[in-house]
């Protein structure tokens, strides 16, 4: 009996109006946790109501505390008829268990009801006594902090970083269970908020128990997902990182704030790193397995020697780290970003897909099938890994996409050699050792000299000296999924570049839909990495950070969508241009075509160098002292498609000279593509915009953030869609959204939207089904913008005084095609496409985006925790993607916020339509988040995200349901003095 | 390209003040972009129709969904779904209560029930207001004046409460109410002329001094129903014109005071009687509703006009009405100084600023001219002789007021014509209202 929850329901207000006669409520309140219920008086006649109950005692054990969330119901009471429900309140207790976080949780909650929305307020007082256990068995992990923040967070220290954790959970999905056809809607989506409710509660407790084996006392980058797979199940799983974390004491806080202590402003050289992203093997179940060629994309170069200095200490180094690390199963972290000397090499991006059909989960209580998947898939990502020369995988993710019976598993993560220091055991003092250990090469280009052996390359790759120190080999580009390390030396600004694409593919069923897919993915993988290719050299840069590749898949089409942000990192070689060849010489009018889009890029790679301030310090190669051999050696790249796959990866490199990068134009597609190239519109003057969580080259930031989401749908006709059609019209759609969140965005120039991160997806079949089969895409996108006091901007004295200001954002957007030859005419028309019936199909694309704004002028709003008007204070709650809040100084981690509602309508033209009814929805999960960190006490939510956003319509019914999953870390933040305590030098 | 779903959602809401005001305005979404665009939004910022399209989507989707806390304003700052800074709360509620001066002058006085509602068309069509925005307004009259007519306190201070209005709005929607409950009448003809500022000034002064709340300030609708006692009071005043002694010693005292300071004192000893006459009439009707909602016709009819026939200026208004008004407490016989007082503090300053107004409307040289061609109606640029037209409207006082200057010769002409001045006037009223109802163009 390890805990007593005590829960006192003080007041309600703003209540709605349930009995028509006399225009009033008789509310009581149902506390339900476990299987005990408590009931308070009714309180009569008033919309306002007074309980002032008693405390409410349930003694539970201590893993009930961690699986089940407190439930408060609000009725009205009926004498004759069975009481109204109004509304419910889940509250999570978790952060209740653990000593440092918050000890109470009292406030005011919106009363949310699946059907009506929000209704009204209810003010609970919620305790928890936890009697010590010792116990060795037991089932529960309280104590262990969770944290959604991918880095370490910030008032901690991490003693030790155990490793890779996961754990996945698999129940039945109450809406497909037979009662779903005979209980309410409101009950059918009860039971499914309080299962999911249940099970993420239950994987905590779990992952908790792993980390508590493995000695540590928290899990960082903790990421939750979930996936519907309809009939055959809802599963649930996590993936984190397992630390030891020590509390600062305040003072020391910022040597823990590395992001905001960026330390390299000067450019002097530049070298490159190797990208290497693999897209693996689907392996369909039912002894059906279809295998899809690696690719290995990756600049080439050829190699003179390694620095011999660093040489010895590199394998030393790869040896400790390697016995660290080989005890482990998967040597995986989820974080993004790092302590200073935490990463010691980057190998490149590593990614993993597989395919497969799902089938009905038949032991929800062993998940084996879903385990095994998974297994297969890390086990691949840390093979892809070892290939780089690498013995670990940073910033690491796994993601799925389901339509119908046909599941995409995806994982992908950044291969890199880590400082084992942070591993071993007993190595506690890192003050000491941060200046004792030698680096082998500065931190400034350290991370991006290359971890494999180079005259046993995995890949074809071009490398150089360093441009930082000339000691090391450096490949020509470097593509991850982490943040920018904040000692890289950058040269300029950084921006955001995305790759979109659109597949069709024809509709079938089962394994050869699955098949299908298997085939079309190394093609798309590879596409959308040449787009990245390109788009980063028309921008003069030469590193991706924060790479994120979605591919959705939807009844007749995949969708491919690639997000990072670009950057020039001094370390790295300068990117070549790009060369355009004709395949065909001697026709003039295409010569002169040729030489006209030569022209508009060579125009466009000049206007960008400008524009991202991108002016590396000329090199000679008589300076480099050995150039590389074959530098000269012209590099060609093969569009996929029009070559058959054994030749694909076929992209060689020159550096040195400039037209470094030929895009042969072989036929009208090329041509397409090159247009596409260049059509991405700049962005506006006074916007940055970028999806990790700093701007590269922007230091200064202002605590005004805004955070944003939205979402688009996009109808796509049945008209006969090619493939070129779909990626203009995707490609459209991503550039509107952009476009509308700087105009929206215009007041708050200087601007900067941080951790943009769009989703995209395409609605599920059924759906589709249901409403008339139509396509859709539809964006999501939540973004926030930080914004820069007036003064910073004036200061003459910085170079790089632009304001800087983030936003994160998060955009899903979802196409569904559909068929209805009648229905789709309307569409038709507005898209001005020729008329064809496809059967049906859908993609859904999903894409996540974070903004940040500088904002002049002084608008930048103060971070006062009230706001009081009217006589009556509501807490001012500050939402961010980022793991900090600019200008503020994070005190105090209250515990993680993992939030699932439903929402369910059957009037939605009254609610304005799927617009209406989901702005008002997203409004009300705001407010919901906000008003759970509040009665915490905290007064921020960092690492906030909205994993998911599943809208279903059915406009000819006036029905629409909608499910949103968020999370993110609550915090108490307070504003950072003008002089920090500490200064930061002690971080480096 | 058209968008099958699109929200774009804040943390904080994002409003734009701009399009804030066009929703207001009863602007449809399509009517709205056009006019940002033709504001140059566009050029500014380099977006397109469709970003505009789905930015004023976005934005009248978030009014629509915060009129409903708008409603009772109080309530938008314990509210939890929108996170909205306290400076915006304060501009959402100023504006979301700001009426059309237009507008209001034409409800003015009108019973706020669904009838008046159902003519709301026609109102807007006459001022120019949207029927949008005319609903959102007089539905705001109408709750203001269903929450603070059960308060007790003071009227300005409980709208000021709850709906969290500037000062300056709450004494005029404490004006609105005001008239509203006294139905006094304000769309007559001869009113015309006067905007609804002056009533609201009128309003201020009968509340401060004719109400209940003047003299007792803890009692229900104190500031929204006038003392009846006091009402009942005035008709005591009737002894100062059908006292013959009276009369005569007030006139002399005023006679005395005013010479030498005006250049109209044959008029001002001339009319004395009647003019007397007519406002302690007034003060003794006042205790029918009927005549209290006449109040301000019979100030026009029965005080403005005479003056206005004589050419008085606004000055020599105020210094007849400052002597008139002092003399009385100089007759030793006359017992109800305090009541004259209440009642003669409001229809001095009530009477001055109509008759300003009436200067400030016409133009007095207009006026001049008409006078001197002694042509009622030739006129066609100015309301006033009109409404000097003598015969227009009952009442055996303006007869008999009317009887010396003018013999009645024009009579038979008056009532022939009426009906159809009476329509061209209105036509122009409309014009003007409508002018002056589209203050946002």
């Amino acid at each position: 009996m390890p805990g007593k929850l005590k829960a006192k329901i003080v007041a309600g207000r703003h209540l709605p109006v349930m009995d028509r006669a006399s225009d009033l409520t008789d509310a009581f309140v149902e506390v339900k946790f476990g299987n005990t219920t408590f009931k308070t008086d009714v309180c009569h006649k008033s919309l306002n109501p007074q309980w002032n109950s008693e405390w409410f005692k349930f003694e539970v054990d201590d893993e009930d505390l961690q699986d089940e969330p407190l439930q408060v119901t609000v009725l009205d009471h009926d004498t004759y008829s069975a009481n109204d429900a109004i509304g419910k309140v889940y509250i999570d207790i978790d952060p209740l268990l653990c000593s440092e976080a918050a000890s109470v949780i009292s406030g005011w909650f919106p009363i949310y009801d699946t059907i009506h929305g929000i209704r009204g307020e209810i003010n609970v007082l919620v305790k928890v006594e936890l009697f010590n256990d010792l116990n060795r068995f037991r089932q529960s992990s309280c104590g262990v902090k969770f944290f959604c923040t991918a880095s370490i967070p910030r008032c901690y220290r991490a003693v030790l970083v155990h490793g890779f954790v996961e754990e996945l959970v698999v129940n039945e999905d109450p809406e497909y269970q037979w009662i779903d056809r005979i209980r309410t809607p409101r009950a059918s989506n009860e039971a499914r908020q309080r299962l999911i409710s249940l099970m993420s509660g239950e994987l905590q407790r779990k992952i908790g128990l792993k980390v508590l084996e493995m000695g540590g006392n928290a899990v960082v980058g903790y990421l939750q997902c979930f996936d519907l797979e309809g009939e055959s199940g809802l599963v649930v799983r996590a993936i984190g990182t397992a630390c030891t974390l020590d509390k600062l004491s305040s003072g020391s806080a910022p040597n823990t704030n590395t992001h905001m202590s960026p330390l390299a402003h000067g450019c002097r050289s530049t070298h490159n790193s190797p990208v290497h992203s693999a897209c693996s093997s689907q392996r369909l179940s039912q002894n059906f397995s279809v295998s899809v060629p690696t690719l290995i994309f990756t600049g080439m170069g050829s190699g003179g020697s390694v620095g011999k200095e660093a040489g010895p200490l590199k394998t030393l180094l790869r040896q400790q780290t390697q016995t660290a690390l080989e005890q482990r199963e998967f040597p995986f972290f989820t974080l993004t970003s790092f302590p200073p000397g935490f990463l010691v090499h980057v190998g490149g991006v590593v990614s993993a897909r597989s395919v497969k059909l799902l089938d009905r989960i038949h032991n929800p209580d062993e998940p084996e099938t879903r385990d095994a998947w998974w297994e297969e898939i890390r086990q691949e990502i840390k093979s892809h890994g070892k290939a780089l020369g690498c013995h670990a995988v940073v910033g690491y993710s796994e993601s799925t996409s389901i339509c119908e019976e046909v599941c995409i598993l995806s994982a992908s993560g950044t291969a890199a050699i880590l400082n084992p220091r942070y591993m071993r055991e007993g190595c506690l003092d890192i003050g000491i050792t941060d200046h004792r250990f030698e680096e082998p090469s500065p931190p400034s280009c350290g991370f991006c000299h290359i971890p494999y052996d180079e005259l046993n390359m995995p890949f074809p790759a071009q490398l150089t000296y360093c441009y930082l120190c000339r000691r090391q080999k450096v490949p020509d580009v470097l593509f991850t999924t982490i943040n920018l390390p904040a000692e890289a030396a950058v040269t300029g600004k950084g921006c955001l570049i995305q790759a979109r694409l659109c597949r069709l593919k024809k509709k079938a069923q089962g394994e050869v839909n699955a098949t299908a897919i298997s085939n079309l993915l190394p093609f798309m993988e590879y596409e959308l990495h040449t787009q990245l290719m390109n788009k980063l050299k028309l921008r003069s840069m030469n590193a991706l950070f924060g790479l994120h590749i979605q591919i959705s898949v939807g009844e007749n089409m995949l969708l491919g969508l690639a997000s990072a942000t670009g950057v020039y990192l001094a370390a790295l070689p300068p990117p070549g241009g790009i060369q355009i060849a004709g395949k065909t010489p001697g026709d003039l009018s295409a010569e002169h075509h040729i030489l006209t889009i030569q022209k508009r890029i060579n125009d466009t790679i000049a206007k960008n160098k400008e524009l991202y301030q991108i002016n590396p310090p000329e090199l000679t190669e008589e300076v480099l002292g050995s150039p590389v051999p074959d530098s000269r050696q012209r590099s060609r790249l093969f569009r996929s498609h029009s070559e058959s796959s054994d030749e694909v990866s076929e992209l060689d490199l020159s550096h040195g000279k400039k037209d470094a990068f030929v895009l042969e134009i072989d036929d009208t597609d090329a041509v397409e593509d090159i247009h596409s190239l260049l059509t991405d519109a700049p962005t506006p003057t006074g916007f940055y915009s970028c999806n990790t969580e700093i701007m590269p080259g922007i230091y200064n930031w202002t605590s005004g953030v805004q955070m944003f989401t939205s979402v688009r749908v996009f109808r796509l006709s049945n008209a006969n869609l090619t493939n070129q059609g779909l990626n203009k019209i995707f490609t459209d759609l991503c550039e509107n959204l952009l476009k509308s969140f700087y105009f929206k965005l215009r007041s708050m120039i200087p601007c900067c939207l941080c951790q943009l991160n769009f989703t995209v997806a395409v609605p599920e079949e059924e759906l589709i089904q249901v409403g008339g089969f139509r396509t859709s895409l539809v964006c999501n996108e939540t973004e926030e913008q930080l914004q820069f006091p007036l003064e910073l901007c004036a200061d003459p004295s910085s170079a790089n005084c632009q304001p800087a200001s983030k936003a994160s954002g998060k955009n899903s957007a979802s196409v569904d095609y559909g068929s209805f030859a009648d229905r789709c005419s309307t569409w038709l028309e507005l898209l001005r496409l020729k008329a064809h019936t496809i059967r049906r199909g859908s993609v859904k694309t999903i894409s996540s985006l974070e903004r940040s704004s500088p904002l002049p002028e002084g608008r930048s709003r103060s971070l006062r925790s009230n706001r009081s008007f009217g006589g009556i204070s509501v807490t001012v709650v500050k939402m961010t993607p980022l793991s900090f809040l600019p200008g503020t100084r994070i005190i105090k981690y209250l515990g993680i916020i993992n939030m699932f509602f439903i929402r369910e309508t059957t009037s939605l033209r009254e609610e304005g339509g799927v617009s209406g009814f989901l702005h008002t929805f997203i409004a009300e999960v705001f407010s919901m988040v906000r008003a759970h960190v509040a009665a915490l006490g905290g007064n921020a939510v960092v690492s906030y995200s909205m994993k998911e956003c599943m809208l279903m319509e059915n406009p000819n019914k006036n029905q629409a349901q909608c499910l949103i999953n968020v999370s993110g870390d609550a915090v108490i933040c307070v504003r950072e003095t003008d002089q920090e305590p500490t200064p930061s030098t002690a971080s480096i | 390209m058209t968008m099958e779903l699109d929200v774009f959602v804040g943390n904080t809401t994002i409003m734009d003040e701009e399009v804030y005001q066009l929703w207001l305005d009863g602007y449809t979404v399509n009517d709205a972009v056009r006019v940002r665009m033709d504001g140059g939004v566009m050029e500014e910022c380099e977006a397109s129709a469709d970003v505009l399209l789905s930015d004023t989507m976005d934005q009248y989707r978030t009014f629509q969904m915060c009129e409903r806390l708008l409603h009772s304003p109080s309530k938008l700052g314990n509210q939890l779904l929108f996170q909205i800074p306290p400076h915006r709360q304060a501009m959402l509620i100023e504006r979301y209560y700001t009426f059309d001066d237009g507008f209001v002058r034409e409800v003015l006085g009108k019973k706020l029930s669904k009838g008046t509602k159902k003519d709301l068309d026609d109102i807007g069509a006459k001022t120019g207001v949207t029927l949008k925005s005319c609903r959102r307004q007089f539905d705001n009259f109408k709750r203001v004046f269903k929450v603070v007519e059960e308060l007790k306190g003071p009227l300005v201070e409980n709208i000021h409460h709850h709906f969290l209005l500037s000062d300056k709005l709450a004494r005029d929607y404490a004006a609105i109410v005001f008239f509203a409950n006294n139905r006094f009448e304000t769309g007559k003809r001869k009113l015309q002329y006067l905007t609804f500022q002056d009533f609201a000034f009128c309003a201020g002064q009968l509340i401060s001094n004719w109400t209940v709340g003047a003299v007792d300030n803890m009692v229900e609708d104190m500031d929204v129903d006038l003392d009846k006692e006091f009402l009942q009071d005035l008709k005591e005043l009737k002894v100062l014109i059908n006292d013959k002694d009276l009369l005569d010693q007030h006139k002399s005292l005023v006679c005395t005071a005013l010479r030498g300071k005006t250049n109209n004192l044959n008029e001002m000893e001339t009319n004395f009687k009647n003019l007397s006459r007519g406002l302690v009439n007034i003060a003794a009707k006042l205790t029918n509703a009927k005549d209290v909602r006449d109040l301000f016709i019979d100030l026009v009819e029965k005080f403005i006009e005479p003056c206005r026939s004589d050419r008085w200026t606004s000055a020599d208004v105020r210094l007849y009405l400052t002597h008139y008004n002092n003399s009385v407490h100089l007759l030793d016989t006359f017992k109800h100084q305090v009541v004259w007082n209440r009642y003669m503090d409001v229809v001095k300053s009530s009477i001055n600023i109509l008759h300003v107004r009436l200067d400030e409307s016409e133009g007095l040289s207009c006026f001049m001219e008409k006078k001197k061609s002694q042509r009622w109606g030739s006129c066609s640029s100015c309301r006033s002789p009109h409404s000097l037209a003598p015969g227009q409207t009952g009442g055996g006082l303006r007869d008999l007021f009317w009887a010396p200057t003018q013999p009645g010769r024009q009579q038979p002409v008056g009532r022939t014509h009426r009906s159809g001045r009476r329509r061209s006037i209105r036509k122009k009223d409309s014009l003007i209202a409508a002018r002056g109802g589209l203050p946002h163009l």
